[in-house]
């Protein structure tokens, strides 16, 4: 019963979803449980920041290590929420816009959460240039024109790339390099992209249609 | 002074490189960290002692140009602003040139965000771009912000056949039916262009799919640069152009300031984030070549 | 009766036409004459500035539910004037024999004539005229016979694409039905899978964690839906070895999933009472933020292996990075092909695309789901055939002209064209 009813729903809202695209009158179906989906996510939220409460007021109570971080996590969420909640600052009223330009939410949005994301982001900079070294070496044949490639994309998205090359007579401009960098782009490149987007859409189908006919189960907690 | 910063940092990262160039032809490794400083020191010396480059537009970029200076004025045109602060940096300045752009023009334009965290980087886009930019501007006649709306592609789904529905009042709570601009707006088939701004899912990709392809509207789209790759399929015909990471920003600020003068003087982030990003990936190069080199001796040795 | 009368009763019918025709023409005659009397008076008199539109044509749209009628028009042929006063064109709109209301406004020229009506509902009729509009007046052409929108139970604009469906479907149910019935079927190796129990074997023996971490997606998306059947294989090698996991996630949804999924594999391995709750907890649902969190896990819990499997996206570099950083052996599979590049570049073993979605099918042998993935190759089948015909085809017709193969390609597009 545990597990027959998620399939039961599971097979009869994807085929009716499936269903749905050919026939029109039940066209706004895919709208309508993408809404139920969203409203079911929402409630989920409570489950998601209940579990984040317990666990970090469990790490102060008992004092495991590093629990001063979450004094700092919880004060966080309790701002956080608070100015969201009760329009602290807020020009409008309590119906305005959570995020009103000159409100408490406004302010602590753009003063940490903007450079906070933008800083963990800028961490790739420092994490493409190990890989890079670590990765493209010339091992073998593929590695070599992955290692070439790679060269002259990163030239050609420099103004040195035109530089260098600007001196290529425009009969053969192809092989200027920000023009090289282009054509890798749209044709080697793309050709490789189409053919991992197929594959994957043909891979989603295939899951799919295991998840709706119930031969795939284990997501549900067990394979009976 | 400038200068003198500019010439102090090149001496320091090519002087370092040509001595990690030498450890490598002794077959040594270099370490993480060193690596880390290096492009550390990349990125901060332009910022601080500011190198630019010229640009020039290419293809893709400069068919977006021209497809909004094409667009007859009043044109209707939605720019949505999928993006977090953590895209910001990238994508936030090419954001920025659009909505500049289309209301230059004269277009009205809708702005929306698919993304919770889009919505305070639009507010952000309103204060301090296109309010004192453009003061004699009305919001509800000549541009309006609808905000965010959950969903991902389910919101698409809706808005393609009635965006009424899923919007119906501004952010400042004034029911669209009621405002000037949506008088003939009832879906997205009436907009004469969509801008996607983001990198996300929901992102371009989704807008493409279930609002460009389905009710025919041209899209263009400003992404981030490791996003862009994937959008090229869909170039020129459902997508009409594309703005790929601080390039694409840079190349589209110059094409608008040669175009309108006027906006010549305003800050050109993108233009600026070129200088680090330029020598950055030039550090990367002499680390991938010190990489080759080190492992090529380190092979020899073993032989 | 008289010769006299006679002869009048005869020209009756002519003298009567005669009358008429001088009565019907007096108006006309009349407009181009300067008054007679002063009976009319000047300024009521009536000023045409423009044509009304004409071949005012409604349908209904077809492969709907009824909630769509297309309207079209002739503009008005003043348009084509040097000094048209037309300014735009207004639609009015009459459901069900009521009075004519104002539908929409076209406030141009030379910009549309059509214009799809979505606000009306089968089971009604509707019937439309257009008015040509000026600075001073609105000219209405002749009103459409109404017209009940129809709803249509079969969209034949996808005729195709079901057919497609069918086929990829058929084939994988076909295929899934043959391994059934105990047929061998094929399926190549995959490194990445095979090295999933030497992962978890390694991280045994350095008395060192697991980290399993399921992309940064919801449960709506199927590769999160990959990565939780994945993790159902993992979690049973880790329950029998005992080995510690830590499964930190970004939605709460996936967060109730997890739990489940690893409690059952526990439950399967005879060890329920080594399951913890918090194997599993939720970190936040902001991007960089989650990231933050995996990263400080990763470097202060060190494990020895990483499992990165579902969505990921600018993060899946510094996540790959960092793991690699501490030692660990790091599996990644996503279907985002943009962060592909990066699990390569910083990973041991990566799943492609489709691999990923291969991958609880491959890990549980079951013939019914190996079935399915050789379904999936008739559609790839499919596909490169489709590919080489089409350039083929696209190739003749441009460089030499041909044809047949014109038709070929145009044909090909229609089929696989998405409308």
């Amino acid at each position: 019963m545990r597990q027959t009813i998620p399939l039961f729903i599971t097979f009869f809202i994807g085929i009716l979803l499936i269903i749905a695209v050919f026939i029109p009158p039940f066209g706004e179906l895919g709208e309508t449980f993408t809404l139920f989906f969203d409203i079911m996510a929402v409630f989920a939220f409570f489950l998601g920041g209940g579990n984040l409460l317990r666990v970090h007021i469990n790490k102060l109570r008992n004092k495991k290590p590093d629990w001063p971080y979450s004094i700092v996590t919880l004060s966080g969420f309790g701002l956080m929420l608070a100015a969201g909640l009760f329009k602290i600052n807020n020009p409008g009223d309590i119906a305005a816009a959570v995020d009103t330009a000159g409100s408490l939410f406004y302010f602590m949005f753009h003063a940490a959460m903007v450079p906070l994301g933008s800083t963990m982001y800028s961490l790739l900079a420092f994490f493409v240039a190990s890989a890079s070294y670590r990765a493209f070496r010339a091992k073998n044949r593929e590695a070599t024109l992955l290692l070439i490639a790679a060269f002259i994309i990163l030239l050609g998205r420099t103004p040195f790339g035109m530089y260098i090359s600007g001196w290529i007579p425009d009969e053969v401009s192809l092989f200027q390099i920000p023009n090289l960098a282009v054509w890798i782009m749209n044709s080697p490149n793309l050709a490789g992209q189409r053919a991992i987007m197929i594959g994957i859409g043909l891979g989603v189908i295939s899951m799919s249609l295991r998840l709706i006919l119930g031969i795939e189960r284990s997501y549900l907690g067990g394979d009976k | 002074m400038e200068n003198l910063g500019v010439i102090i940092s090149l001496i320091i990262i090519f002087g370092g490189l040509a001595w990690l160039f030498w450890r490598s032809v002794q077959g040594r490794e270099v370490e993480r960290r060193i690596i880390f400083v290096f492009i550390f020191v990349a990125v901060a010396a332009p910022i601080l002692f500011p190198i630019t480059f010229e640009e020039k537009a290419t293809p893709v970029v400069k068919s977006l140009f021209d497809k909004i200076e094409s667009l007859p004025e009043k044109s209707k045109v939605l720019i949505s602003f999928d993006y977090d602060p953590a895209m910001q940096p990238e994508v936030q300045p090419m954001a920025n040139a659009l909505s500049r752009h289309c209301l230059e023009k004269g277009h009205t334009v809708v702005f929306m965000c698919l993304w919770a965290t889009g919505q305070s980087l639009l507010t952000a886009t309103l204060e301090s771009v296109i309010k004192p930019e453009f003061p004699e501007l009305v919001d509800g006649t000549d541009y309006i912000s609808v905000g965010y709306k959950a969903g991902n592609e389910g919101v698409l789904n809706v808005i393609v056949s009635d965006f009424i529905r899923m919007f119906p009042t501004d952010i400042n709570g004034t029911p669209l039916d009621s405002t000037v601009i949506f008088q003939d707006i009832k879906s997205c088939a009436d907009f004469d262009l969509i801008l996607a701004v983001g990198g996300g899912r929901p992102g371009p990709k989704e807008w493409v799919l279930f609002v460009g392809d389905p009710a025919k509207v041209p899209i263009g789209v400003g992404v981030a640069a490791v996003v862009a790759p994937q959008l090229y399929p869909y170039y020129p015909r459902q997508v009409v152009g594309i703005l790929g990471g601080v390039k694409g920003a840079a190349e589209y600020e110059t094409e608008l300031a040669a175009a309108h003068p006027r906006f010549d003087e305003v800050d050109k982030p993108g233009l600026r984030m070129m200088g680090p990003q330029t020598l950055a990936h030039m550090v990367i190069m002499a680390f991938i070549v010190i990489g080759n080199i080190a492992m090529f001796r380190a092979r020899r040795k073993a032989e | 009766m008289s010769y006299h009368s006679r002869r009048c009763l005869r020209s009756l019918p002519t003298i009567t036409a005669i009358v008429s025709c001088l009565l019907l023409a007096l108006p006309f005659y009349a407009s181009g004459q300067e008054p007679v009397t002063d009976s009319v008076p000047a300024d009521t008199a009536v000023v045409i500035e423009a044509a009304p539109p004409t071949t005012v044509l409604s349908s209904d749209h077809k492969y709907d539910d009824g909630d769509q009628i297309n309207l079209s028009w002739v503009p008005s042929i003043d348009e084509t004037l040097k000094d048209s006063k037309v300014i735009g064109y207004k639609i009015y709109r009459a459901e069900d024999g009521g009075e004519f209301e104002l539908l929409a406004e076209i406030p141009d020229v030379d910009t549309t004539n059509a214009y799809a009506d979505q606000e009306v509902e089968h089971g009604h009729k509707y019937a439309y005229y257009v008015a040509s509009v000026t600075e001073t007046g609105e000219y209405a052409s002749l009103e459409t016979m109404p017209l009940e929108p129809e709803r249509e139970w079969l969209d034949l604009n996808k005729a195709y694409l079901f057919i497609m469906a069918l086929i990829i479907s058929g084939a994988v149910i076909i295929y899934v039905e043959t391994a059934k019935r105990g047929k061998e079927l094929f399926v190549r190796k995959i490194a990445g899978l095979e090295a999933i129990d030497d992962a978890v074997g390694r991280a045994t023996e350095m008395g060192r964690p697991v980290l399993f971490i399921p992309g940064i997606h919801d449960m709506d998306d199927v590769q999160t839906l990959a990565a939780l059947t994945i993790l159902g294989r993992v979690a049973r090698t880790i329950a029998d070895y005992d080995t510690k996991i830590f499964m930190p996630v970004s939605r709460s949804l996936v967060m109730t999933a997890a739990r489940e999924t690893i409690k059952s594999s526990y439950q399967a391995a005879g060890r329920p009472d080594a399951y913890n709750d918090d194997m599993v907890n939720y970190v936040t649902d902001e991007q960089f933020g989650y990231v933050a969190a995996v990263d400080g896990i990763m470097v202060r819990e060190k494990p020895a292996t990483v499992f990165l499997l579902g969505a990921f996206f600018a993060e899946s570099l510094i996540l790959a990075e960092t793991g690699n950083s501490v030692g660990a052996i790091q599996i990644a599979g996503t279907a985002r092909p943009a962060q592909l590049p990066f699990f390569i570049a910083a990973c041991d073993f990566t799943l492609i695309g489709e691999e990923l979605f291969a991958a609880s099918a491959y890990l549980s042998g079951e013939p019914r789901q190996l079935g399915s993935l050789k379904g999936q190759d008739v559609g790839k089948a499919i596909a490169m055939v489709v590919i080489i015909g089409g350039v083929a085809t696209a190739t003749l017709a441009g460089a030499w002209q041909m044809g047949f193969a014109e038709s070929i390609h145009g044909w090909l597009m229609e089929v696989f064209s998405t409308n």
